[in-house]
């Protein structure tokens, strides 16, 4: 029981796959200038990492070797569509602000890094608790961004207003440079300074 | 005529720089920036691989998956576009794989420079991103060449530029918590300021 609540729990902060394992940074960055898009982003990460892991490790016994990434690039791909179409039929508006970057989880590193480094080795179960747990961890890497930026770039959060703009006759004077793309950066490095600094067994070797 | 070209070549290099503007493929721009040496060859093998697949999907675009461009053979009002991202993922991968072994073959010497990067760059999403930026913009066959060649060659001038940043780095005294991973997001951010300086900018 305990292995699989660490195989769930551990992507979050242990071993997180944005913080530490550097995969699939590119979506975390370009989509989280507003907690809207971040939140859907992460539900469609979610789901095609799931579903992909249980998907390679049920026919991970059948696939030879040599051409596993191509196999694994079309469930991928498959399950990718699936949600581009999911989004673009409920969300329309919100698929058009997420431009490009669905379709881009296909060769989002961490889908194709948890196939590839815990799929192919393990039962189905185990790999759907890793999709949903390395999901999370994303997740969380998102939201938080997300977060800083829209309330501080917009003073807004889900679109409410938070701080009263000074344009609208309040107090806040919006800070522009958050929502545009270099802040994400400077968020996700300070981030990983705060998750290294509280757990130091994470610090590379200079 | 020319100015257009050129324009859309300047602007896909330095102001919607597929690295510093638009994030994508920054699992190797970050995994692969540590030595200048081995930026350079990988960003090589980006601007090689970005001008041969975009176009290749531009003319599949245009030619297969486009509403209506199958209607020569009496499939008018068939809409492809649907399985846009798995064609586009897949000539990549048969791209990379042709280029890899025409390589081997006639010029063994790049070959063996560019090494593991040119297997690595099929999940590279500068490559899947230029060719889904390509089919949103609408760019014609010819557009799509000088996009190629221009977002390849802007990846590689911002990865060879961190890298030069990385290797002064090592010299630096960083924080415990911000050394690796953390600094290297901070400097990319700030690079992405200075090239946002750009923006603006009219030929």
């Amino acid at each position: 029981m305990k292995k699989y609540k660490s195989i769930l729990l551990d992507p979050i902060f242990n071993n997180n796959p944005i913080a530490l394992q550097i995969l699939g940074i590119c979506s975390a960055l370009a989509v989280t200038s507003k907690l809207e898009t971040s939140i859907v982003m992460s539900i469609a990460v979610i789901f095609v990492l799931t579903l992909s892991n249980f998907s390679v490790s049920l026919i991970r016994k059948h696939i030879p070797g040599s051409i596993r990434i191509l196999v694994e690039m079309t469930i991928i791909a498959s399950l990718v569509i699936i949600a581009d179409q999911l989004i673009k039929a409920f969300v329309y508006d919100i698929s058009k602000q997420l431009s490009v970057y669905v379709g881009l989880i296909i060769t989002n590193c961490i889908i194709m890094g948890r196939a590839e480094a815990f799929a192919l080795q393990n039962p189905p179960g185990m790999s759907v608790l890793d999709g949903i747990g390395n999901g999370l961890g994303y997740t969380f890497v998102l939201l938080f961004v997300g977060f800083f930026r829209e309330l501080f770039g917009a003073g807004k959060l889900l679109g409410y207003t938070i701080f009263q703009l000074n344009t609208e006759g309040g107090w806040y004077n919006p800070n522009g440079l958050f929502l545009l793309s270099p802040s994400a950066f400077i968020i996700i490095g300070l981030l990983i300074w705060g998750i290294r600094t509280w757990k130091p067994s994470q610090v590379e070797e200079a | 005529m020319l100015e257009h070209y050129l324009s859309l070549f300047v602007k896909s290099v330095f102001i919607e720089n597929m690295a510093l503007a638009f994030f994508l493929g920054m699992c190797t721009f970050i995994a692969v920036s540590k030595r200048v040496e081995t930026a350079v060859g990988l960003g090589i093998a980006v601007v090689v691989v970005q001008t041969i697949t975009l176009p290749m999907n531009n003319l599949i675009y245009h030619n297969v998956l486009k509403e209506g461009a199958l209607a020569a053979i009496g499939l008018g009002n068939l809409d492809l576009t649907f399985l846009g991202l798995i064609t586009y993922i897949g000539v990549i991968a048969a791209m990379v794989q042709i280029l890899e072994m025409a390589l081997d073959k006639y010029v063994p010497k790049l070959y063996n420079a560019l090494g593991i990067f040119l297997p690595l760059i099929t999940v590279n999403c500068a490559i899947l991103g230029g060719s889904l930026f390509m089919v949103e913009r609408d760019y014609i066959f010819s557009e799509s060449v000088v996009f190629g060649l221009g977002s390849g060659t802007g990846f590689a001038v911002a990865i060879i530029a961190l890298a030069g940043v990385r290797e002064k780095m090592k010299y630096s005294n960083v924080p415990a918590g911000l050394r690796g991973l953390g600094i290297t997001f901070i400097t990319v951010g700030l690079m992405a300021i200075a090239f946002m300086l750009f923006s603006g900018i009219q030929l």
